[in-house]
């Protein structure tokens, strides 16, 4: 276990956390301003990879290709919103619970529909693709460092949104007091539906991204969503920082604790048990730091509301 | 009231229509995977088995097709519907291993015949067999095994080896290392579903291995190729057909160009039923066939080929007709061992550029008239 391999490591904990925080993102929004419980996230994010499968098979172009992605995915967003969603945020969350995973369902039938049943092609273009030498020798691909990029880009983006606009503000007011704003004359339904097309063009661009290095496949956004909402309980619901944070502890947590947890038990275990136990032990990981979390700070790390 | 009479009649009708196929030819209950994410396999089985009852010209097998969502619990709920309402007396269909250990025992235990068209967990041919249970496609095992026979005849000496942590990785790590001679650089197992190996990568680069091997089926397999290929890293890769097959590789792209995997069937073996098999199944769906669709084909005509001498009403006769295999398979020879699972020969393919597609083509056999491992555990 050497240096470089744990800094080599921590990029990719950090690369996988950047990547969950452009789902975790758009979901806090979602649910801090509206309380909305989306379930059909997941299923933005397969839009948005399924869209910049199509759009770079038919165009070439990669960048052509993430603009399609959040396109794709911020519309579908609106339809969703003002077809279904905006029936039901006076309902509880069960209702919600209940509409959004049938959106799932929709989604994900409809996708097959459209596109078959077998995965789709996306690669990273040419002049992402391979490793570059990063001081000190490690050899890292430089896509995963093009998606560090992107994801802090986003989130410098999206703290500006939020602390300095007037959008932002009346989105701040919106988590605080919905009623309130309302009364003070600002156009709410009109705010949801922008929140809610933002977020899903994030899911979107956060599928066209993974999807170059994954596989495109219908049922692709549900595993993310999980990891998403542990991040977002983690963080604490409705903020933006804490969605953040969140993503960077939990990718840290699962790459770090996949590595690391079975060489630790090699130490006091046969070889073939610590691997086995180890690597079960990681997978549980994120879920006792999200435990642990709750214990200390039951409204997540930088949760306003109890 | 009325309506209360209509629809008790429409009810009773269904009753009667079910009944009445009793009579004649014979009823196939197929449960597969036709949505979701493994929709892909289930849709090739489905499609290969069709293909061949279509060809054979006979009308008096009827089969009935349900989609089982990868489940075990709607597969059991359609198992039992099939058996006890629609009275079926052949059942198929299920491609994975945690279904088939949900459903097999049990309509085996029914008086029913089960032919598995994928699926064959280490239970069904060990001491868990059933003298009604066949498998026309392999025991579990059989790929990695011929993957580890190939590594060691390539003069690998150090794999680095990775398979989900789940029973089937666990049988595919256990198969490679029960041919291959070499050392091992270093055994990991990921988690089921898992989509970003640049962890598992990095630590392949700081291993000094000579060869990886992986089993990582669907898009567990297209995520770690594409990522593997972009990370640099320019060791062989030998794997078992299920990351290689022909849904998939359109997804992995170059990437894949080059990877040595292990299967039992390709569309390049040289009889002429399983030239007549590519050309028509293309022909019919406008794709290349898979191995699963290959399998799905030779099912059937296995099916086919027993009822010819015997029906499945006379239990003893039928299960005779079948341990004979008397068909011609894609596969060319084929033959059951004494747990009805396959013995057969086991190649290596390569994956290659055809055009715009990309397939596989035979480079050598791995394997030659290979059983499995858990035949002498079986008694009927």
């Amino acid at each position: 276990m050497t240096t470089l391999l744990i800094i080599e490591q921590v990029l990719n904990g950090l690369q996988f956390g950047i990547m969950l925080f452009l789902m975790a993102a758009g979901l806090t929004l979602i649910f801090g301003v509206m309380g909305l419980i989306n379930l059909a996230h997941g299923s933005l994010y397969m839009v948005g990879a399924f869209a910049a499968a199509a759009v770079a098979g038919l165009t070439g172009s990669f960048v052509l290709a993430l603009m399609a992605a959040m396109a794709a995915a911020a519309i579908a967003g609106v339809l969703v919103e003002t077809v279904v969603i905006r029936r039901l945020y006076a309902a509880d969350h069960l209702d919600q619970v209940l509409a959004t995973f049938a959106l799932i369902l929709i989604f994900s039938e409809g996708t097959r529909w459209v596109f078959g049943s077998f995965p789709l092609f996306l690669n990273i273009p040419a002049y992402l693709s391979g490793p570059i030498t990063l001081p000190g020798g490690i050899e890292y691909p430089l896509y995963r460092l093009f998606l560090i990029g992107i994801g802090l880009l986003v989130a410098a983006g999206l703290g500006l949104l939020i602390t300095r606009t007037r959008i932002g503000i009346q989105i701040r007011a919106g988590e605080n007091d919905r009623e309130m704003i309302a009364a003070l004359g600002v156009d709410i339904s009109r705010l949801y539906t922008l929140v809610f097309a933002l977020g899903a063009a994030l899911a979107g661009l956060a599928g066209a991204l993974v999807g170059a290095i994954q596989s495109v496949q219908v049922g692709m956004g549900e595993p993310v969503l999980i990891l998403a909402f542990v991040v977002i309980v983690i963080g604490g619901i409705g903020s933006i920082k804490g969605a953040l944070i969140g993503s960077i502890l939990v990718g840290l947590t699962d790459t770090l604790g996949g590595i690391f947890l079975p060489q630790l038990f090699k130490l006091f275990m046969e070889p073939a048990t610590a691997q086995t136990s180890g690597s079960a032990l990681a997978s549980m990981a994120i879920y006792i730091l999200m435990a642990a979390v709750l214990i200390w700070r039951p409204t997540g790390l930088f949760g306003a509301r109890a | 009231m009325k309506l209360k009479t209509l629809a008790l009649s429409a009810a009773l009708m269904a009753l009667a229509g079910g009944a009445s196929a009793d009579g004649h030819g014979v009823k196939v209950g197929m449960i597969t995977t036709l949505s979701g994410g493994g929709a892909g396999l289930g849709i090739d089985v489905r499609d290969g088995f069709m293909l061949a009852i279509a060809q054979s010209g006979r009308d008096d097998i009827e089969v009935i097709i349900e989609d089982d969502q990868r489940k075990p619990d709607v597969a059991v709920q359609l198992a039992d519907k099939m058996i006890q309402a629609e009275n079926v007396d052949v059942m198929t269909g299920i491609i994975w291993s945690n279904l088939a250990m949900a459903v097999v025992p049990s309509a085996t235990a029914q008086g029913k015949f089960y032919l598995s068209p994928n699926a064959g967990p280490s239970a069904l041919a060990g001491a868990g067999c059933h003298e009604n249970y066949f498998n026309v496609a392999w025991q579990n095992d059989n790929l990695h095994e011929a993957a580890g026979a190939h590594a060691t005849s390539a003069g690998y000496t150090n794999s680095f080896i990775l398979a989900p942590n789940y029973p089937a990785g666990q049988d595919a790590l256990t198969g490679y290392k029960r041919t291959y001679e070499g050392a091992l650089a270093g055994e990991i197992f990921t988690q089921l579903g898992q989509t970003d190996y640049a962890a598992e990568i990095a630590q392949i680069r700081a291993s000094d291995a000579d060869s990886v091997f992986f089993f990582l089926p669907g898009g567990m397999g297209i995520s770690f190729l594409k990522q593997y290929a972009d990370s640099g890293i320019d060791l062989p890769v030998v794997g078992p057909a299920f990351s290689f097959d022909q849904g998939i590789l359109q997804a992995v792209g170059d990437a894949a160009l080059g990877v040595v995997n292990t299967s039992q069937w390709n569309k390049d073996i040289d009889n002429p039923t399983n030239a007549a098999f590519v050309e028509t199944f293309q022909a019919e769906y406008d794709r290349l066939p898979s191995l699963y669709a290959s399998q799905g084909f030779d099912t059937a005509n296995l099916l086919i080929s027993a009822l010819e001498t015997a029906s499945p009403s006379d239990a003893d006769a039928f299960r005779a007709a079948l341990q004979a295999a008397d068909f011609d398979s894609t596969r060319g020879d084929f033959a059951f061992g004494p747990n009805h699972h396959p013995i057969q020969d086991i190649y290596a393919r390569e994956v290659i550029k055809e055009g715009d597609i990309y397939t596989n083509k035979i480079i050598g056999v791995a394997l030659e008239n290979h059983g499995d491992a858990y035949a002498g555990d079986c008694s009927f």
